[in-house]
């Protein structure tokens, strides 16, 4: 398992450790049942606070991706797919809705918003 | 169990008050004391170990009193660095290895040892040749190898070079991650302590301007440039300090209290303490 932390970005690191462990469960590289390092060890490894590692789980633990079990450490919690799917249904209309919102401003009609869109799908395709 | 509690610590000098310190630091956590020269970071410390004699207020190592009478137990425990390292000057590594064999119950030789190799320090040189470098190095392999679980390091890292302290780091890291250690470390130079700190205290002319969590004070300020119409818009509650030059305005501020059009950049712990206590309002 990856983990990136970039102390200049400006997103609490907490929030960059939940954010990448979350899309490594959703995606599978952190299978069902997997154990995750203890929080004292992933501390270290990372350099980070234990209190920041701690808050990260917790977080994790808290939306059901993960489950702690006294003494043993966490792990990985059974995968609810609708919960994946509405999870990500729900990004993408945040992200939409946040293009729609700046295409106002820049006064880009419709159309061009539309194509843009085309465009850069089918350059995601291509790659 | 907390490994340093302080509560209203005072010491009163002539010309200089520390005034009403409190703090807590968890067990397995690292603290960091940041303050200009003269702050009051060397009377705390001092005070914590009962170097010199506080005016008022209670202090706990380890969980001990350390007016209680059988306090001198938990002392085996306390590893100490000071900024100025204070080995006889004719004695050697090797000899200072024998004197503390005899004077800490926990003391481990091999570790020891290892340490020297590590910082590359020689056995046999007297201590009075030593580099002000590998003097501080030797205490703190010193320091390291009775099995302290609390270092408490006054300036330790000043005078060393950047790959040293980094290495010195890395063993800080190591000790408080792996072994549930605390560390209380006072230094000038703020990355190194932005690197490892859990905690930074903030020391300002003898008062603790705050004492929190490194990532929250991360992510609670940031930094702002924008012009004085700008400015003027922003609720003076969320600005901390400014920095005004003719081509506009930096400001520090609290995160939360910032509308979300304005673009709000991440700032170091060191450019926190420096808004603080220089353009502080």
């Amino acid at each position: 398992m990856n983990l990136f932390i970039d102390n200049k970005s400006g997103s609490p690191i907490y929030d960059q450790i939940f954010t990448q462990m979350k899309s490594h469960i959703l995606t599978g590289v952190l299978p069902e049942g997997a154990l995750l390092p203890s929080i004292r060890a992933l501390a270290k490894d990372l350099r980070i606070s234990v209190i920041t590692t701690k808050r990260a789980y917790d977080e994790l633990e808290r939306e059901g991706y993960i489950y702690g079990v006294a003494g043993k450490g966490f792990f990985v919690a059974k995968r609810n797919p609708s919960l994946v799917y509405e999870e990500g249904l729900r990004k993408i209309e945040e992200y939409l809705q946040h293009a729609v919102f700046l295409a106002a401003e820049c006064g880009l009609s419709k159309n061009d918003l539309h194509d843009m869109l085309k465009i850069l799908t089918e350059e995601d395709h291509r790659s | 169990m907390d490994a340093i509690v302080v509560k209203n610590l005072r010491k009163e000098y002539a010309g200089f008050t520390l005034r009403d310190c409190s703090l807590t630091l968890p067990a397995g956590c690292v603290m960091g004391l940041i303050g200009e020269n003269g702050a009051g970071k060397s009377t705390v410390i001092r005070c914590l170990l009962h170097m010199i004699e506080r005016t008022a207020g209670d202090i706990f190592l380890l969980g001990k009193n350390i007016d209680d009478k059988d306090f001198d137990s938990v002392k085996e425990s306390v590893g100490v660095v000071l900024d100025e390292a204070m080995f006889p000057p004719v004695i050697h590594a090797r000899q200072l290895n024998r004197i503390l064999k005899n004077s800490y119950k926990n003391w481990e030789e091999t570790l020891y040892f290892s340490y020297l190799k590590k910082f590359s320090l020689p056995e046999k040189l007297p201590f009075s040749k030593y580099s002000k470098g590998m003097k501080m190095k030797l205490s703190i392999a010193a320091a390291l190898s009775h099995r302290a679980k609390l270092l408490i390091l006054d300036e330790a890292t000043s005078g060393l070079d950047p790959v040293v302290r980094d290495e010195i780091l890395d063993i800080f890291n190591d000790f408080t991650r792996e072994n549930d250690c605390s560390i209380l470390i006072s230094s000038h130079i703020v990355s190194d302590l932005e690197k490892i700190c859990d905690y930074i205290a903030f020391l300002h002319q003898g008062e603790l301007l705050c004492c929190e969590e490194k990532d929250r004070l991360l992510e609670k300020y940031g930094l702002i440039h924008c012009t004085k119409a700008d400015f003027s818009a922003i609720p003076a509650e969320a600005v901390i300090g400014k920095k005004e030059s003719p081509y506009g305005i930096e400001a520090l501020v609290l995160r939360e209290k910032i509308s979300a059009d304005l673009a709000v950049s991440p700032v170091g712990i060191e450019d926190i303490f420096l808004y603080f206590v220089k353009f502080g309002k």
